[in-house]
């Protein structure tokens, strides 16, 4: 066998991979309907705003519902100590 | 057709021959450049889950949240701001939310505690999200104990326990009777953590809350829209972490791409003259060099893709959980629902196969335009 041949097999191996990947991707997001209608049915039924992705600080768990300038909010030269702090953006500003 | 693809899998022969030449550098490279397609691809998949997860769960978000601000900082609201917005024309319902955080001292852990708008439990009782079980190790039926602001135990009973799929928005949550709840924090009557208001027209979403601001200038209405905007620049690229990941990738690429483009090494230099002497064509050349750079870029692409595929999907992207959960003593578990398409795959294919095969080629053609002998001698 040539070496381009393995190089070619390789690619095209990897290639399908990729295609099963995309498909595996659209199946996974059809059975997850349900698990998605039962969060959505949750979220409103409580009313939520936010999705609990961190916990450690108030305006990292409700980003949306967060002060202006929260980072800062225990004192003007409180500077943001929490590391979800640094990942998530600011809240974004009113347009109003 | 049979002549052209015959030529390219002689060229592919002789380029995979020349890479094996170097094993080393070459497997060391792919090694690092996969890697680097893995981190990004990661990242991008990542980000792009969560995102459409949240643009579906906050579709059925409140309109509005009214909020009151005092000296700059979010404050209760009295019942009496909700009577008056019931009376903006355009607003169809307000309902008060209560809602707070407890802090457990004993297991470290931040909890938000929520009373449902319609009574789903009775006083005494608590619906609560899975980690909080597992943080607390409560089962249905079994008591926890609270401590109230005066400092007095609340035993309240666990009647059930939401399931982990649902972690996403209630990892955290502790569903509890207002009565508990004013219990806990001695909450003034009559009062409001914030309002949740529905507008019977979106399109007047704006109007309703410029009239609430005007009635109540302590008030601070969030639209829906800034909620997903939120939620749609949360991770943006500019933030924090990830602009220091991504420059790391990128910065990678441009050491990739300055080690190509600043010239090929005198042995491959004196291998393309050699090359040029005994026959070849500047263009079979520029193949040469274009197969060597696809080989490599092409390979950690897929390989760095697919491997960041599993590692989201399956492995609900464990390498990023030391980022993600901080200090964080509850942190929620979630399996998120692969969302990926062929524009995903596409922009990271264009970000790392292109330019650096760009970067291969160019440096070559300077070097098979010159004249072998010299190109030799270099």
């Amino acid at each position: 066998m040539r070496k381009s041949d393995h190089f070619l097999l390789f690619t095209a191996f990897s290639g399908m991979m990729c295609i099963l990947m995309l498909l595996h991707s659209h199946r996974e997001q059809a059975m997850a309907h349900a698990e998605r209608q039962e969060r959505a049915r949750l979220a409103k039924e409580l009313l939520l705003t936010d999705l609990c992705l961190f916990t450690e600080a108030r305006y990292t768990r409700h980003p949306s519902m967060a002060d202006l300038h929260s980072p800062f909010q225990d004192h003007p030269s409180s500077l943001e100590h929490f590391p979800s702090g640094s990942l998530l953006s600011p809240p974004a500003l009113p347009a109003r | 057709m049979n002549f052209s693809l015959n030529r390219h899998r002689n060229i592919i022969d002789f380029s995979l021959s020349s890479l094996l030449r170097r094993k080393m550098k070459n497997f060391s490279l792919l090694a690092v450049y996969t890697l680097i397609v893995f981190v990004i691809a990661s990242l991008l998949f990542f980000v792009h889950a969560l995102k459409r997860e949240a643009a579906l769960l906050l579709a059925d978000a409140p309109d509005m949240v009214v909020q009151r601000l005092m000296a700059g900082r979010h404050e209760l609201i009295p019942d009496s701001y909700a009577g008056k917005i019931r009376t903006i024309p355009g607003v169809r319902t307000v309902t008060p939310r209560l809602w707070g955080y407890y802090y457990d001292p004993v297991f470290g852990a931040n909890y938000t505690l929520i009373v449902p708008p319609t009574p789903t439990v009775e006083p005494g009782s608590i619906l609560v999200g899975a980690e909080v079980s597992r943080n607390q190790r409560v089962r249905v039926g079994e008591m926890v104990a609270f401590r109230t602001s005066d400092h007095i135990p609340l035993l309240l009973t666990v009647k059930g326990i939401y399931p982990s799929a649902s972690n996403l928005v209630a990892a955290d949550l502790i569903v509890m009777a207002s009565e508990d709840f004013q219990a806990m924090f001695n909450l003034p009557k009559a009062h409001a953590t914030d309002l949740a208001v529905t507008v019977a027209n979106p399109r007047e979403l704006s109007t309703v809350a410029a009239k609430i601001v005007e009635a109540f200038p302590d008030a601070r209405p969030i639209l829906k829209s800034e909620m997903l905007r939120t939620y749609d620049s949360i991770f943006d690229w500019r933030g924090g972490m990830m602009v220091v990941i991504l420059s790391a990738a990128v910065l990678s690429f441009v050491i990739f791409a300055w080690d190509k483009a600043t010239g090929l090494s005198a042995e491959e230099r004196r291998e393309i003259g050699i090359l040029k002497s005994i026959g070849w064509e500047t263009a079979d050349v520029l193949y040469l060099k274009f197969w060597e750079g696809i080989v490599i870029s092409l390979s950690a692409f897929l390989l760095g893709g697919l491997l960041a595929y599993g590692h989201v999907f399956f492995f609900s992207a464990s390498l990023f959980e030391h980022a993600l959960k901080g200090w964080a003593v509850l942190y929620p578990k979630f399996k998120l629902v692969p969302t990926i398409d062929g524009y995903n795959l596409a922009v990271l294919f264009f970000l790392t196969v292109l330019p650096y095969t760009t970067a291969t080629i160019v440096p070559a053609w300077l070097a098979a335009t010159a004249d072998p002998d010299a190109a030799m001698r270099s």
